[in-house]
């Protein structure tokens, strides 16, 4: 995926704000700091536990806003429907969108519809963009030190976990549900009491480990991070262990990760903890001058190796 | 998670990895060999060869069952898959595995129905679902699998399922780890046998790697203090024998249940194994009793003639005569998401596992 946009698209649309490739991108509207962003939801099943296709889109464009120190002020919303889709079900996830937007504090402004064939699309797509107002500026990945901490918001993998087991009808001991929830309070929370956060980006698709790639991908400095300190649910390990995943690697969407100077990650956790959505955050690394580029993992064992992005999908294994 | 924790707990894991330091004759190479896929993986992702001394050398054994499948079983697969009545039922790590000139996940693009399960249960089940299209279901695996796809079999004549039936791929360890013992270009000191594989074939037919080849054998579960503390007893043994380390799993028998489902279903074969040739005793066939249920007798598949890239040296990779970095492709041209050799495929390949998790810097 990552090469497909760099090969097909950045070079074509080159411009200065694309270049960062930042989760929104932040720009000046007359005096004011803007920041703007758009996503496409697809997600198969679109109802699973903790949540749905509907609150996603909401919350995943407020969380692309709020990891770029924005206020979400307004959210567009682009449905493309299969015709045929069940009209309660429709019901279920506008009342599901409304929902999430009052949840985070945001209006949906404007909107549009588009029936298609059936099998032209699966279900309904959704796709929303924000635009939302900067109230902490400097958010930068140059702004990050070797020493920095990084900080986690929640345990990991929960949302994949959730869509995967309801999608192949797994069951586990532990039912896990998808942590899928705005992040602008949280987030909001952190930027209060510090003025030394340097970065921030919530882990989606490819989970913690393609984020913290992202991050270093041609830096000057590394992360390393300790497996023993980042936070993996029960459900999670258990559906992991079973299907022979790794739950670094595992989606969520409702989680933050932070990065920020040392000195200050005391008060930034105590912070975190006051809210619901923070209540296990916690230290999971530290950016390094060794290794410029590269992510290495001090593993549970003692060990060392290296925390790649992940090249295509999992695959569950036979044995 | 109980039977997880207690295995990566660090404390135990220091203490097996400095009792491994003090065990070894700092004048000699080890050279032990991880024989299933799950042990070279744990091994890489709890990075443990960080943790042993330079004259400890693993070597990534033949027990990852998708690398050591041919490229002439893939191609029937995906002879099979375009037929409009089949429905191809497998695992998910043979999905991206490329036979000679397509792979089941290119196939599926194009329209083909290719669906993935977790398990025998859920083919059999697609089967009930599907009564006017035959599920064909990818057995591949070894004795750790073998007893669910004869169940599976078993189950389908019992409730007169007609639409169901299983593409036969499928081997057996020892007359493999034979070969290797037999091979001279590979020099093994001792073998960390297959945990589960030995659930069910017990102790007995690893005997005479001990006795004949003079290896030394540890039967291994799959955690990092298994595997450390497994190490150690190949270091530690003096006469060559077979141990078990994985007691928690493995009485000495094995499961006769599972055995005699495998017994009841398939007979051994003659099979070929990618990258060592044709190896006797091997691999199974279904019995001629249960051919309503064995894909190839059913459909007769005749795809192409098989080729394999020149360049892809997993064969050698598979016996541990050689490193993935030896290779030209490795990571050039091969790569997790467009392989070449099946040695990067399967999460449980010797190339993936070097490719994601080797400590480069």
């Amino acid at each position: 995926m990552h090469d497909l946009i760099d090969s097909v698209f950045i070079g074509k649309f080159d411009n200065k704000i694309l270049r960062r490739k930042d989760d929104s991108a932040v720009f000046n509207v007359g005096k004011k700091r803007i920041a703007f962003t758009t996503d496409s939801y697809v997600v198969n099943p679109i109802f699973f536990p903790g949540g749905d296709i509907g609150s996603l889109a909401i919350y995943g464009t407020v969380n692309d806003l709020s990891v770029c120190g924005a206020r979400p002020l307004a959210i567009s919303l682009g449905l493309i429907i299969e015709e045929g889709l069940d009209r309660n079900v429709l019901e279920k996830i506008a009342a599901s969108i409304a929902d999430a937007a009052k949840r985070s504090g945001v209006d949906i402004v404007t909107g549009d519809t588009k029936v298609v064939e059936k099998g032209s699309c699966d279900k309904i797509f959704i796709n929303t963009s924000g635009i939302g107002e900067v109230y902490y500026g400097g958010l930068s990945l140059e702004r990050i030190k070797s020493g920095d901490v990084v900080i986690v918001s929640g345990s990991v993998g929960k949302h994949a976990v959730s869509v995967l087991s309801k999608r192949e009808g797994m069951e586990f001991r532990t039912k896990t549900k998808s942590d899928s929830a705005p992040l602008n309070g949280l987030i909001f929370n952190i930027l209060k009491v510090s003025n030394k956060v340097r970065f921030m980006r919530d882990p989606t698709r490819g989970g913690l480990a393609t984020t913290l790639n992202e991050i270093v991908e041609g830096r000057n400095f590394g992360i390393s991070v300790d497996e023993k300190d980042v936070p993996v649910s029960g459900g999670v390990r258990e559906a992991c262990e079973m299907l022979g995943f790794d739950p670094l690697y595992m989606a969520c969407e409702g989680r933050a990760i932070v990065i920020a100077a040392k000195e200050d990650a005391k008060n930034i956790l105590n912070a975190m903890r006051r809210n619901k959505k923070g209540r296990i955050a916690a230290v999971i690394g530290q950016i390094t001058k060794e290794h410029k580029g590269r992510v290495i993992l001090n593993t549970r064992a003692g060990g060392k190796r290296s925390l790649d992005m992940l090249a295509g999908e999992q695959l569950p294994r036979i044995c | 998670m109980k039977y997880v924790d207690e295995f990566r707990d660090r404390k135990i894991i220091d203490k097996l990895a400095s009792e491994i330091r003090e065990a070894v004759d700092p004048g000699r190479q080890y050279n032990i060999m991880e024989v299933c896929g799950t042990h070279t993986m744990n091994v890489f992702r709890f990075g443990l060869r960080s943790l042993l001394t330079p004259n400890i050398n693993l070597i990534s054994g033949p027990g990852c069952p998708v690398c050591v499948t041919p490229n002439e079983y893939l191609d029937k697969a995906i002879w099979l898959a375009g037929r409009n009545d089949i429905i191809i039922a497998t695992f998910g790590d043979m999905f991206r595995v490329p036979g000679s000139y397509s792979s089941l996940e290119k196939e599926k693009v194009k329209g083909n129905a290719i669906k993935m399960v977790y398990s025998t249960t859920d083919a059999l089940a697609l089967a009930r679902k599907n009564p006017r299209q035959e599920v064909v279901f990818l057995g591949i695996g070894f004795e750790t699998t073998i007893p669910t796809v004869a169940q599976s079999i078993i189950a389908a004549k019992r409730e007169g399922i007609k639409n169901y039936s299983v593409l036969c791929g499928h081997k057996t360890m020892p007359a493999a780890l034979k070969a290797i013992a037999e091979d001279k270009k590979i020099r093994v000191d001792g073998f960390l046998l297959p945990g589960h594989v030995s659930a069910v074939i017990g102790a007995a037919p690893y005997v005479f790697l001990a006795k004949k080849y003079c290896k030394r054998c540890v039967i291994t579960g799959f955690e990092p203090a298994d595997i450390l503390q497994a190490i150690l007893m190949v270091v530690r043994q003096k006469t060559p024998r077979v141990e078990i380390q994985y007691t928690r799993i493995i009485a000495g028998s094995g499961n006769f249940l599972a055995r005699k489902s495998i017994e009841r279903v398939f007979k051994k074969s003659a099979a070929e194994w990618r990258g060592m040739g044709k190896i006797k005793d091997s691999g199974l066939e279904i019995r001629p009793e249960f051919k309503d249920y064995d894909a190839d007798v059913k459909f007769k598949p005749k795809p192409k003639k098989a080729r394999e890239n020149k360049a892809c040296i997993c064969g050698d990779v598979i016996k541990g005569v050689k490193k993935p970095a030896d290779c030209k492709l490795f990571g050039k041209i091969c790569n997790p998401i467009s392989p070449v050799g099946s040695c990067m495929v399967s999460s449980e390949g010797t190339c993936s596992a070097y490719y994601k998790y080797s400590y480069k810097l």
